[in-house]
């Protein structure tokens, strides 16, 4: 582990990693444990909601491998972030179906409105994050957004930045 | 349910549970009956139209009534109908609701299931007809497909698999077990004519016969389940509505092949697909149908799940491998094919389906080859025993679709091969939404093309589309319409392909950028004609010389966009004109004479770019605008124009 002073809440979470790994029974000398780490890396996201460097090293640790085979998986698969997120995470779907519905102004309203931009920070208080995100399958109800999970449809400028503002109002 | 340890134990759990179905299989359809089920989407897209809040309200409203004893929810997997959703089927009166909410779960209780009268104003209204349709088998949507892959989605609870047997699951497994060898096994399915669903069409029996022809004593057999294609989604309605169908698929694949272990490759961006397998796969191995000697033969079989992690180009077998081993997802040159050793799975030769072609199988081996072949326009050339030599045109079965874009049936469709984009647009889709002008087809999503008015005649196979310059990919079919600029689709399309390039390979890392840029200055007008050529000439090198399948045809939405739509791109760079309308550096928004001052577009436009005073012409600030068409939207006098 690289931090000498971890808080009490990133210890927890630590913990709850090493416990997850360790029910996988790695072993070091199985040259197949690799195929482990994209399942590692996906609960890791889960705990601590973005990989960042130290998580990714302790991960390369409890699975035997050199940091760059981890920080390489983590840079080329568009699912795993190591940024942090906002509280409320906006998914815009822009596949196909939801392009043609429109989703683009959709998503350059949210931008414009929150101020920034898909893909990158989050909302100076913290509270917002953008994702442009490539078809979640759900195409009959195009344009798609989703907050942290929930799905809304049919999605217009207009309603997606009053989906925004209730948020806002919940903090 | 018991462990099934023979083909009786099978048969006996199947007579014992058949009757489960009765109200749903029926061809009586009866409002008077005491008796009903209501079967309610719990696919992706209707839980996100809150579905499980209806189910709840509608079990409360029965529970008041005291039918608990004779009505029953039951949550099935997807109708495919998911525009119109949440969908709520009542059986065995054979009656479909669209877009119910919660807090119509009282009425349907009330009216529907006490009362015995219909629920007029949640009939689904047809769109040509603009009549409410009373009986589920009249709704053209479903009337003129075929459902074979999807037979079960919409009928069945996914998270149960007493249904699944009771619609004689598992009983193709159990014929390959007991009846079967497995060279006879890899020649049914040769014979049926089944190509693989995925995209590229290549002969399923052949892909067994050549795995099964290598010795190895490990081998695995993998469901890619990686549905990258932004637009289709068949893969995840089918693991929503059905996962034991892939499970009974990818079992009897590996008695046919000879493999031990199995795989299925999902994206993590469907978590409801994951859960309902991973159920699906719980409950097999407890009933014996999955782990060790399975239903009490010397077969051994088992799956596990690997998620993906948001990577287009791991839908190609190569890269899906390497993701599967925890690298990057890059592809490597075949060959090696997975099937080879060294080419699979950390070396061991590994076949690899797509989800829609296992869902097939079970049907295939349960009715026989002969069946299967005798649905679509295959035509093939039989040996002296009757075996399938070649293929002479065309295509055997069914394929999913799924419709989406421009037009008025938004869903899943299943229809067979040879069936005409015209009747899947016109008689299933509805016809184009708002009353628009149909423009194009692009199906085959990113590597795919786009398909005119001209071509709206011709059959459907994996052999005609690549003729008309498209191709059948997984099955996406993005209708446009004249409001959809053609350049600015190409600029979506790579905008996608440069994003998930992974970029092994040159032509396609930077070739993909390079269109892109091209087709970016000539969206925004700052193209020349010379600009066009290019493009072409680097699209072309591009489709010669890049290393896998996303790179070789990323440049086809290009391609096929200029051989239709030349003019289009012609405009952008001559007249720098948008004759769709829809890019927003070449037209302005202003408001015509026709304004009478109802101050709606100034309420409307999110930058207050709008000024005026009620009952006077507004005007737009250039300057301010951002050309969102809000304002156009809104306009009940149509006085603001594009130009």
């Amino acid at each position: 582990m690289c931090c000498k002073k971890l808080s009490e809440a990133a210890a927890a979470k630590f913990a709850e990693l090493d416990a997850f790994i360790d029910g996988l029974g790695i072993d070091r000398d199985d040259p197949r444990r690799r195929g482990r780490l994209i399942q590692v890396l996906h609960r890791a996201q889960a705990i601590f909601g973005y990989l960042p460097r130290e998580v990714q090293l302790h991960v390369a640790g409890k699975l035997f491998l050199p940091e760059a085979a981890v920080s390489g998986v983590v840079s080329f698969y568009n699912y795993f972030t190591t940024e942090p997120k906002g509280k409320y995470c906006i998914d815009v779907c822009l596949g196909t179906a939801c392009y043609v519905k429109g989703s683009e102004k959709v998503l350059s309203e949210i931008e414009r409105v929150l101020g920034i931009k898909a893909d990158t920070k989050p909302t100076d208080d913290g509270l917002f994050s953008i994702n442009a995100l490539r078809c979640v399958g759900a195409c009959g109800l195009a344009p798609v957004m989703i907050v942290n999970g929930k799905v809304y449809g049919k999605v217009t400028p207009a309603k997606a930045v009053e989906i925004v503002n209730e948020y806002k109002k919940l903090g | 349910m018991d462990k099934i340890n023979s083909q009786e134990a099978l048969l006996a759990a199947y007579a014992a549970c058949k009757g489960s179905l009765a109200l749903r299989c029926i061809d009586k359809h009866d409002i008077n009956s005491p008796k009903k089920e209501i079967l309610c989407c719990g696919g992706t897209g209707c839980h996100a139209s809150n579905s499980k809040e209806l189910m709840d309200n509608l079990r409360k409203a029965i529970k008041e009534h005291g039918l608990d004893n004779d009505v029953k929810v039951i949550q099935t997997g997807c109708f495919g109908f998911c525009a119109q959703g949440p969908i709520v089927k009542v059986m065995p009166d054979n009656v479909f609701y669209v877009q119910v909410t919660p807090e119509d779960a009282a009425e349907i209780v009330e009216k529907h299931i006490v009362g015995k009268q219909l629920v007029e104003r949640l009939l689904f209204v047809e769109p040509m007809l603009k009549e409410r349709i009373h009986d589920y088998a009249k709704m053209s949507f479903y009337a003129k497909q075929e459902r074979i892959a999807l037979r079960n989605c919409g009928l069945l609870d996914p998270e149960n698999i007493s249904e699944y047997i009771a619609n004689e699951g598992y009983q193709a497994l159990a014929k390959c077990l007991f009846q079967m060898k497995p060279a006879e096994v890899v020649q049914e399915v040769l014979n049926s004519g089944i190509c693989g669903r995925g995209g590229a069409g290549f002969p399923t029996g052949m892909k067994w016969k050549i795995a099964a022809g290598v010795q190895a004593d490990e081998k695995y057999i993998v469901c890619n389940a990686d549905e990258g294609d932004p637009g289709a989604f068949m893969d995840r309605s089918i693991m929503e509505g059905d996962p034991n169908s892939i499970i009974e698929a990818m079992a009897i694949g590996a008695y046919a092949i000879g493999a031990q272990h199995g795989l299925v490759y999902i994206r993590a961006e469907y978590p409801l697909a994951v859960s309902r397998l991973q159920i699906a796969i719980d409950e097999a191995r407890k009933c014996g149908l999955l782990g060790d000697h399975i239903m009490g033969t010397d077969f051994s079989f088992d799956i596990s799940i690997k998620l993906g992690a948001g990577a287009f180009v791991c839908g190609e077998e190569t890269a899906l491998i390497h993701s599967m081993e925890g690298l990057r997802g890059e592809p490597t040159t075949k060959p090696p094919f997975p099937a080879n050793i060294g080419g699979g799975y950390w070396g061991c030769s590994t076949n690899v389906n797509n989800v829609e072609t296992y869902a097939s199988i079970p049907v295939i081996i349960r009715k026989g080859a002969a069946w299967y072949s005798k649905i679509g326009n295959w035509q093939p050339e039989l040996d002296e025993n009757g075996n399938f030599k070649r293929t002479i045109s065309g295509n055997a079965g069914t394929k999913v679709f799924a419709l989406a874009g421009q037009i008025n049936n938004v869903g899943l469709v299943e229809v067979p091969m040879g069936t005409t984009l015209r009747e899947i647009i016109y008689e299933i889709g509805g016809g184009i939404s708002g009353g628009h002008e149909f423009k194009a087809v692009q199906t085959g999503g990113p590597s795919g093309g786009c398909i005119t008015k001209e071509n709206l005649d011709t059959p459907i196979d994996y052999g005609n589309l690549s003729k008309i310059g498209s191709m059948m990919g997984s099955g996406g079919m993005i209708v446009l319409s004249d409001k959809d600029c053609m350049p600015a689709m190409a600029k979506f399309y790579l905008g996608f392909t440069k994003d998930e390039s992974c970029g092994k390979c040159t032509p396609c890392r930077i070739g993909t950028r390079r269109m892109l840029e091209m087709l970016e200055k000539i969206c925004d007008g700052n193209g020349d004609e010379k600009m066009l050529d290019d493009l072409e000439r680097l699209a072309k090198t591009i489709a010669d010389t890049a290393l896998c399948g996303l790179g070789q045809t990323a440049p086809n939405p290009i391609l096929s966009t200029l051989r239709y739509f030349k003019d289009e791109y012609i405009a952008h760079v001559r007249d720098k004109k948008c004759p769709a309308g829809t890019c927003r550096k070449l037209f302005t928004l202003t408001i015509t004479d026709g304004c009478i001052g109802c101050t709606k577009c100034k309420r409307n436009c999110p930058v207050g770019a709008i000024t005026g005073e009620l009952k006077q012409k507004h005007v737009i600030d250039q300057t301010k605008c951002i050309k969102c068409g809000a304002c156009i939207d809104g306009c009940p006098k149509k006085a603001i124009v594009k130009d």
